[in-house]
């Protein structure tokens, strides 16, 4: 049975800029150790630690609890930097933390960045065989998903040119074909893939679906509501890091809509 | 919700499903490390697969592929010959045997695979923050990598020993284990100077400038012998030791148990520390680069 259980899982990561980004200068600051705080609204709780000055401690996460159990889809909302993105890497495994607890049963597949591991200099076709390495597929397999995803993102000519010549619709497509080829337990999703033009959204759409259908929990961000409403059967809504509000998809969807209405982002 | 799905599923089938998740926080941070590089094991083809691309689009479009690296680097091996020959007195038939031969295992070997080291996890941000790989593999790559142009610059010492007729015999294949130190250390590198340049920018370039000051006191252009009765001080320098268990053999002689203990023991005292630091800075990497 596939599950999803945090407890009290918080996150909070180092912002490195400017000075604290160099040896000498963070060397010369500990022996200064000016100790400062303080606290932004938009987006995490920001704290400077005390060593350096410019070190920025970001609380992305604070206290998030949830379980999510087979057979759940559930959508992420809030405003920007509320920690949905944030939590979705941290489910799929990239930001690990000890602060909580983390019990993930079933394999993830996270659809993060459209060009995710995708390298620019590299033609449609060798991304697809370096993906395929990456699954650990062997050769026929290899060969069918090159047919595959040549037939979906329909890239003719393009798709043995360098990545990087592709205009933002077209990696989107190559993205996406690719994004969406395994069927994992557990399918984590953010809002990138609404993107490329109708034609293919109609396309993307079966295709994901598909997928989608196939996973047993389903986890997405969005701020496309109207998607929501029709993904979904749970909504958790963030605020700075923290849930403001769990529960069945139209109840906090409401909710979300009335608060969207008083102080608009 | 329930449309039907896309055509051809064959291939996705076909894709292995991935297994449970091996590394939700739980256990120590030297329990995750240890996951992070028995993953590493498992995808290792993959790490060659991303070193073997490196080389080929570093040298993508031109016709002579990494063998242009090989040409420079005969010119160099023959214009330092020339001089550093008669600035020492010595014969060209001993000396540029000698000379291409060290001058290849710096440049390509100890030196470009520290340097590399520094970028090991900031030249892979984009795969690091986006997909859920072990950390090690990015390691993986840059010691391929090294490997590979090492194999390509190799001929240059060869084609000098063939002209002067020198030829190491049996004792050469004594630094095939060596070269496997190497790698090893190398690979120890990528976890400590890797994790270190990630939090620290300045750290490459002062690694950079140090290497310089470390190729003139370790006798790559020089031999041991010139320093005479003070050659012993010589073991003080870490490089040094691994440089000769490498060296000595292509060049016909066997190192004696003292250096390969000494290199042995550098090697053990380094892997202890980059163990540490990766452990350490394992988790916060993502963050910092």
């Amino acid at each position: 049975m596939a599950h999803i259980c945090l407890e009290d899982l918080s996150l909070s990561f180092p912002v490195l800029h400017g000075g604290s980004r160099s040896l000498k200068k963070t060397l010369l600051a500990r022996a200064k150790s000016t100790v400062a705080a303080k606290t932004g609204a938009v987006g995490g709780r920001m704290r400077i630690s005390g060593n350096s000055a410019e070190v920025v401690e970001v609380q992305a996460l604070f206290n998030v609890s949830f379980t999510i159990s087979e057979g759940e889809r559930v959508g992420l909302v809030g405003h920007n930097g509320a920690g949905k993105s944030t939590l979705l890497r941290v489910l799929a495994g990239i930001y690990e933390t000890n602060e909580g607890t983390l019990d993930i049963e079933g394999d993830t597949h996270a659809l993060i960045d459209p060009n995710a591991g995708m390298n620019g200099e590299l033609t449609g076709r060798e991304n697809i065989q370096l993906f395929a390495c990456r699954m650990g597929m062997g050769r026929v397999a290899t060969q069918e998903l090159e047919k595959d995803v040549e037939a979906f993102s329909d890239l003719g000519a393009f798709f043995d040119l360098p990545v990087r010549l592709y205009s933002s619709g077209m990696s989107v497509r190559l993205g996406f074909a690719l994004a969406t080829v395994p069927r994992p337990r557990i399918l984590l999703m953010d809002e990138w893939f609404m993107a490329g033009d109708q034609k293919f959204q109609d396309k993307a759409r079966a295709r994901l679906e598909g997928m989608v259908d196939a996973a047993e929990i389903l986890v997405v961000t969005s701020h496309a509501l109207s998607i929501l409403r029709q993904w979904c059967t749970r909504i958790i809504w963030m605020e700075s890091g923290e849930i403001r509000m769990d529960g069945p998809t139209e109840e906090v969807l409401d909710a979300y809509e009335a608060a969207l209405a008083i102080t608009p982002v | 919700m329930s449309v039907p799905s896309p055509a051809s599923d064959v291939a996705r089938d076909e894709a292995p499903r991935r297994q449970s998740r091996r590394d939700t926080p739980r256990g120590s941070p030297a329990a995750r490390a240890w996951a992070d590089w028995k993953e590493t094991r498992r995808l290792w083809r993959l790490g060659v697969r991303l070193g073997w691309l490196d080389i080929r689009l570093r040298y993508r479009g031109s016709a002579l592929g990494p063998f242009w690296l090989t040409i420079t680097s005969a010119l160099m091996v023959a214009s330092m010959g020339v001089l550093y020959s008669r600035l020492f007195h010595m014969q060209l038939a001993t000396y540029l045997p000698f000379l291409s031969l060290s001058l290849t295992l710096w440049s390509v070997g100890l030196s470009s695979l520290i340097q590399e080291s520094c970028t090991c996890f900031l030249e892979a941000e984009a795969m690091v923050r986006s997909v859920q790989l072990p950390l090690l593999l990015y390691a993986l790559r840059v010691v391929v990598r090294n490997a590979i142009v090492f194999a390509h610059n190799i001929v240059v010492p060869l084609a000098v020993f063939a002209i002067y007729h020198v030829w190491p015999g049996v004792n050469a294949l004594l630094a095939l284990p060596a070269l496997l130190l190497w790698a090893l250390d190398g690979f120890a590198a990528c976890m400590v100077f890797g994790s270190l340049c990630a939090r620290f920018r300045d750290i490459a370039p002062i690694v950079g400038a140090l290497l310089q000051i470390v190729f003139y006191v370790t006798p790559v252009i020089w031999m041991p012998q010139q320093l005479g009765a003070k050659v012993s001080y010589l073991l003080y320098n870490p490089f040094y030791p691994l440089l000769e268990i490498v060296r000595e053999p292509l060049l016909g002689r066997v190192p004696s148990l003292q250096i390969w203990g000494i290199a042995l023991a550098i090697s053990v005292v380094f892997w202890l520390i980059a163990v540490r630091a990766f452990i350490r800075a394992r988790a916060r990497l993502v963050f910092w680069i």
